[in-house]
C-alpha cells in the first residue's frame, strides 16, 4: 500500500489503477470512478453490483450475478420426478409452497391428474400463508437496507407466527414440500382453523401500526418517494413480475388472469399503484397481506365445512398401504406416502407459471417417459426483476441504491437458482 | 500523519521498551507481551471475547433466512453478546450460511482474510457439511476448505435455536480451549487443515 | 377456449414464417426458421406479446440440434396475458448462432446471457455477452449440455464397493 503522502489526486490518468488504503481506485473516464458493491455489504443479499460514478450519480450499474447458483436445472435432471420438489424449493425457502406448486402442476399436467378440491384449498391456504411471510420477510430486509431497525424486528417478529402456523401444518418452519403431484403432503391438523383466523385478526391491526411507523414515516417518506421510479411503459418492456410490477401500473398476477388451485373460487382483489416507486412498491405489499388474509379467511371457512377426506388423488390414494388408510381415518392426517419413488411421467412438455410472493415463476418441464425429467427450466421472479438494477439505477446517486434494491425485494438465492 | 512519520524519522528506528504512540505494530507487540507473556491474561482475553463475537453481514445462501430469524425477536441471539456487523473489519466471526459457491468461495475468502485475529467460524447446514442437497453440483465448494471452521450445525436448515446453540458452543470452545488466546499467542491456528490457495478460489477475479 | 382466441391471434401474426406448430401442455409453440426469428419476433412483439417469459434452451445430442425456445406473453393485453406463445429455433450443435432478439425484447437480454453460458449458442447483435451466473472457466465448459455429467446419485447394492446408477 503506498503511503497516503504519495496519494497525488491530479495527474491521475485515465485507466490507471491506484492503491487507496483497503481498496484498488481505477479511473475509468474524466471524473468517472468504478466501486464494486457486494457481495459482502450491509444490507442482505448476496450479490455484486459494479457501479461507475460520476460525482455521486450512478452513470452505469452492472448487476453480477451468479453468487448462489447451485445448479438446480442440471442436478434436477439426474434426480427423480419427487425429489426435484425439495430441489428446487431450496430456491427461495421462506417462499415454499409458491416457489414449487407450478413444477408440481406441470408434472400433473404431464400426467393429466388434477388433485381434488380439499387438496386445492390446502395448497391455496400454505401459499398465501408463505405470501404473508416472504412479503414481512421482504419488508424487515427493506428495513434493514434503510437502517430503520424497527422495521426489521418487527416483521420478523409476526412472520415467526406464520411460520409456526406453517410448520404446524407441514412440519417444518420453511422447507415444506408440501404440494406432491396429485395433492398435498397431510392434512390440516386439529383445531388449525381457529389458530388460523386468530393469527389474521392479529396480522390485520398490526398492519395498521406498520403504516403509522413505516409507510408514513416522515423520514422514510423522504428517502422513498420518487425513488427508482419504473413507469409503466418501461416495466412492460423489462419484463419485471409481481408486486414490483403493480407498483407501476400493470395489472397482472397470475392468481388473476389464469386462476390455478381454488383460487378462481376466491374473492379477492390484486392491488394497484400507479406511482412506480420505492414507496409505491412498499405499499403494494402492505395491501397484498391484507388480501392474502381475506383469502385466508375464506379457506379456513371452507376447509370447516368440507368434510375431511381426500388430499390426495385416487390414483395415489388407491395405491396407498392400508397402514396410512387406518391412521388417516383415525386421526385425519397421514405423512407422505412412499409412492412416489418410482414415478413414471409419461413424455411431454408442460409450461406452468404461478404467482410466488416476488411475482411470476415460471416452469418448463419435459419428460421422455423415463423415471427423471429430461428438463428442467425454471425463470424466478427474482431473476426477471435484477434487470431493474440495470436500466432503474442510473441516474440516482449512489446513497439511492439501498432503497431501490431494497423496494424490488431481490433475494439471490432464487435469482441464481 | 506527515508530521508524525518525519518526527519519527528524526527519532530513528523504535527501541524496544518503550511504546511509541506513532508506531501502532511495535505498540502493540510491547502490549501483548506485557499483558500475556507476564500475567495470566489469557483467561481474560478469552472471557471478553466469549461475550463479545460479532458474525458479520455475509450471506452465502438461503440458510440466512434462519440466520435473520435467529436475531429477530422471538429467538433474540443478541442476548449472547452477538450481533451482526456490517463491516468485516470489525467483526469476529463469520456464519457461513449454507452452499458456498465458487464464484462465492473467492468472496468467502477475501472476507475472512479482512477480518482481524482472533477470529472464528461456524458453518452452517447440511450444504456447509458436505454439500448437503446439493453434494454433485459442479458449482460449490466445502466451506471447511476456505476457511477453517469452529463449529458445524446439521439441518436444513437449522432451526435458529440450533444457531443459538453453535454460539453457545463456540463460547465454550473459547473459553475452555483458549481458542481466543492462543491465536494471539501463537499468531495463527494450528489445529486446523491448511485451506485451499487464494490463487485457486481467485484465479477469475476481476475487481 | 380463450387459450385458443391467443394461439390464433399468434397464428395470424406468424402467418408464412412458422414451419411448424408444436402443442405442448399450457403452452404452444411455432417453429421458425433461424433467419427469419427476428421477423417472427418483429410480428409478436406488434401483435400484443410484449414479454419474455423464458429463454428456454433444450440439449438434443441425438438430433445433434440445440433447440431455444422463446416463451412469450403479454402484459398490456389481458386476452392475450391468459395464454403462452413460443417460438422455437433449431440450432446445430457445434455452431449455435442466431440473432439476439434482446433489441425487440428487453426482457430477454439476460436470459440470453443465461443460454449463452450454459449451451454456448452465440446470439448475434446483443449489446453485453457475457457470462452472468458462472465464473469464466465453468461457463466455458456450457455444464447444460448433455455431455457435461455429473456425478449421480449412486444406490447401495451390497458389498462395499458396489454402488451402482438407478436405472
Ligand atoms: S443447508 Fe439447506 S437451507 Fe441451508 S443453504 Fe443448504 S439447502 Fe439451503
Amino acid at each position: 500500500m503506498s503511503s497516503p503522502g504519495e496519494l497525488k489526486l491530479s495527474g491521475w490518468e485515465v485507466g490507471e489503477t491506484r492503491k487507496l488504503p483497503g481498496m484498488d481506485v481505477k479511473k475509468i473516464g474524466k471524473d468517472l470512478y468504478e466501486i464494486f458493491i457486494g457481495p459482502q455489504h450491509p444490507g442482505s443479499g448476496h450479490m455484486r453490483i459494479i457501479v461507475r460514478l460520476d460525482g455521486d450519480v450512478m452513470v452505469e450499474v452492472d448487476p453480477d450475478l451468479g453468487y448462489v447458483h447451485r445448479t438446480m436445472e442440471k442436478l434436477a435432471e439426474g434426480r427423480s420426478f419427487i425429489k426435484v420438489i425439495p430441489l428446487v424449493e431450496r430456491m427461495a425457502i421462506l417462499d415454499a409452497c409458491n416457489i414449487t406448486l407450478p413444477y408440481v402442476e406441470a408434472v400433473e399436467k404431464l400426467m393429466d391428474i388434477e388433485p381434488p378440491e380439499r387438496a386445492k384449498y390446502l395448497r391455496v391456504l400454505l401459499c398465501e400463508i408463505n405470501r404473508i411471510a416472504s412479503h414481512l420477510y421482504g419488508m424487515g430486509i427493506f428495513g434493514v437496507f434503510l437502517g430503520h431497525s424497527t422495521m426489521y424486528m418487527w416483521p420478523f417478529g409476526d412472520r415467526e407466527v406464520f411460520v409456526e402456523l406453517a410448520e404446524r401444518l407441514t412440519g417444518a418452519r420453511l422447507t415444506h414440500s408440501y404440494p406432491v403431484p396429485g395433492g398435498v403432503r397431510r392434512d390440516v391438523p386439529e383445531g388449525f382453523t381457529d389458530d388460523l383466523r386468530k393469527a389474521v385478526r392479529y396480522m390485520r391491526k398490526r398492519l395498521e401500526e406498520y403504516r403509522k411507523i413505516f409507510l408514513d414515516n416522515p423520514v422514510i417518506r423522504a428517502r422513498l418517494e420518487g425513488v427508482g421510479v419504473i413507469p409503466r411503459n418501461l416495466a412492460i418492456e423489462l419484463g419485471i413480475v409481481g408486486p414490483n410490477l403493480r407498483a407501476s401500473g400493470v395489472e397482472y398476477d397470475v392468481r388473476m388472469v389464469e386462476p390455478y388451485e381454488a383460487y378462481g373460487e376466491l374473492d379477492f382483489e390484486v392491488p394497484v399503484f400507479e406511482e412506480g416507486d420505492a414507496l409505491a412498491r412498499a405499499w403494494v405489499r402492505v395491501e397484498e397481506i391484507k388480501q392474502s388474509l381475506r383469502i385466508l379467511e375464506q379457506v379456513a371457512d371452507k376447509l370447516d365445512k368440507m368434510p375431511r377426506e381426500g388430499f390426495m388423488h385416487d390414483k395415489f390414494w388407491a395405491k396407498a398401504p392400508k397402514l396410512y388408510k387406518d391412521v388417516y381415518s383415525r386421526e385425519g392426517r397421514v405423512k407422505l406416502m412412499p409412492l412416489f419413488a418410482n414415478l413414471k411421467v409419461p413424455a411431454g412438455k408442460a409450461f406452468a407459471r404461478a404467482e410466488a410472493g416476488r411475482g411470476e415463476i415460471v416452469y418448463y418441464v419435459e419428460s421422455e417417459g423415463k423415471f427423471t425429467p429430461y428438463r428442467v427450466r425454471v425463470v424466478s421472479p427474482s431473476f426477471r426483476n435484477a434487470i431493474v438494477f440495470k436500466y432503474i439505477a442510473p441516474g440516482h446517486r449512489l446513497m439511492d441504491l439501498p432503497a431501490i434494491y431494497g423496494s424490488i425485494d431481490y433475494f439471490p438465492p432464487e435469482a441464481d437458482r | 500523519m506527515s508530521t508524525l512519520r518525519s518526527r519519527e524519522a528524526r527519532a530513528g528506528p523504535p527501541e524496544e521498551g518503550r511504546l511509541y504512540v506513532g508506531n501502532l505494530d511495535a505498540a502493540a507487540r510491547r502490549a501483548r507481551e506485557l499483558l500475556l507473556g507476564k500475567m495470566k491474561l489469557g483467561k481474560l482475553v478469552d472471557w471478553g471475547t466469549a461475550f463479545s463475537l460479532w458474525p458479520v453481514h455475509f450471506t452465502t445462501s438461503c440458510c440466512g433466512c434462519e440466520f435473520a430469524a435467529t436475531w429477530s425477536p422471538r429467538f433474540d441471539a443478541e442476548r449472547y453478546g452477538a450481533l451482526p456487523w456490517l463491516s468485516p473489519r470489525q467483526t469476529n466471526l463469520i456464519v457461513i450460511e449454507g452452499t458456498v459457491t465458487k464464484k462465492m468461495g473467492c468472496a468467502l475468502r477475501l472476507v475472512w482474510e479482512q477480518m482481524p485475529h482472533p477470529k472464528f467460524a461456524i458453518a452452517m447446514g447440511a450444504c456447509a457439511l458436505d454439500g448437503g442437497i446439493f453434494y454433485n453440483s459442479y458449482n460449490i465448494v466445502r466451506p471447511w476448505e476456505v476457511v477453517p471452521v469452529d463449529v458445524f450445525i446439521p439441518g436444513c436448515p437449522p432451526r435458529p435455536e440450533a444457531l443459538a446453540r453453535a454460539i453457545v458452543e463456540l463460547q465454550r470452545l473459547i473459553r475452555e480451549k483458549g481458542v481466543a488466546s492462543k491465536w494471539i499467542e501463537e499468531g495463527e491456528r494450528e489445529d486446523k487443515p491448511a485451506p485451499i490457495p487464494k490463487e485457486d478460489l481467485c484465479s477469475w477475479w476481476r475487481g | 377456449m380463450s387459450l385458443d382466441a391467443v394461439r390464433s391471434r399468434a397464428e395470424e401474426a406468424l402467418r408464412g414464417v412458422y414451419t411448424g406448430v408444436e402443442e405442448g401442455k399450457g403452452f404452444v409453440a411455432f417453429r421458425v426458421p433461424a433467419e427469419r426469428v427476428v421477423e417472427a419476433a418483429e410480428a409478436l412483439k406488434s401483435a400484443g406479446f410484449d414479454h419474455v417469459k423464458s429463454v428456454t434452451a433444450v440439449d438434443r445430442p441425438k438430433e445433434g440440434v440445440i433447440e431455444v425456445t422463446y416463451h412469450v406473453s403479454s402484459y398490456s393485453d389481458p386476452e392475450l396475458a391468459r395464454g403462452i406463445v413460443g417460438i422455437t429455433v433449431s440450432l446445430p450443435r457445434d455452431n449455435p448462432r442466431m440473432p439476439s432478439l434482446s433489441r425487440i425484447w428487453v426482457s430477454a437480454e439476460f436470459q440470453e446471457r443465461e443460454v449463452f453460458e450454459f449451451f454456448g449458442v452465440v446470439f448475434e447483435g446483443h449489446p453485453d455477452l457475457r457470462p452472468i451466473l458462472l465464473i469464466p472457466p465453468l461457463a466455458e465448459k456450457h455444464p447444460l449440455r448433455k455431455d457435461f455429467i455429473v456425478k449421480e446419485e449412486q444406490v447401495y447394492k451390497g458389498g462395499i464397493t458396489k454402488l451402482e446408477q438407478p436405472p
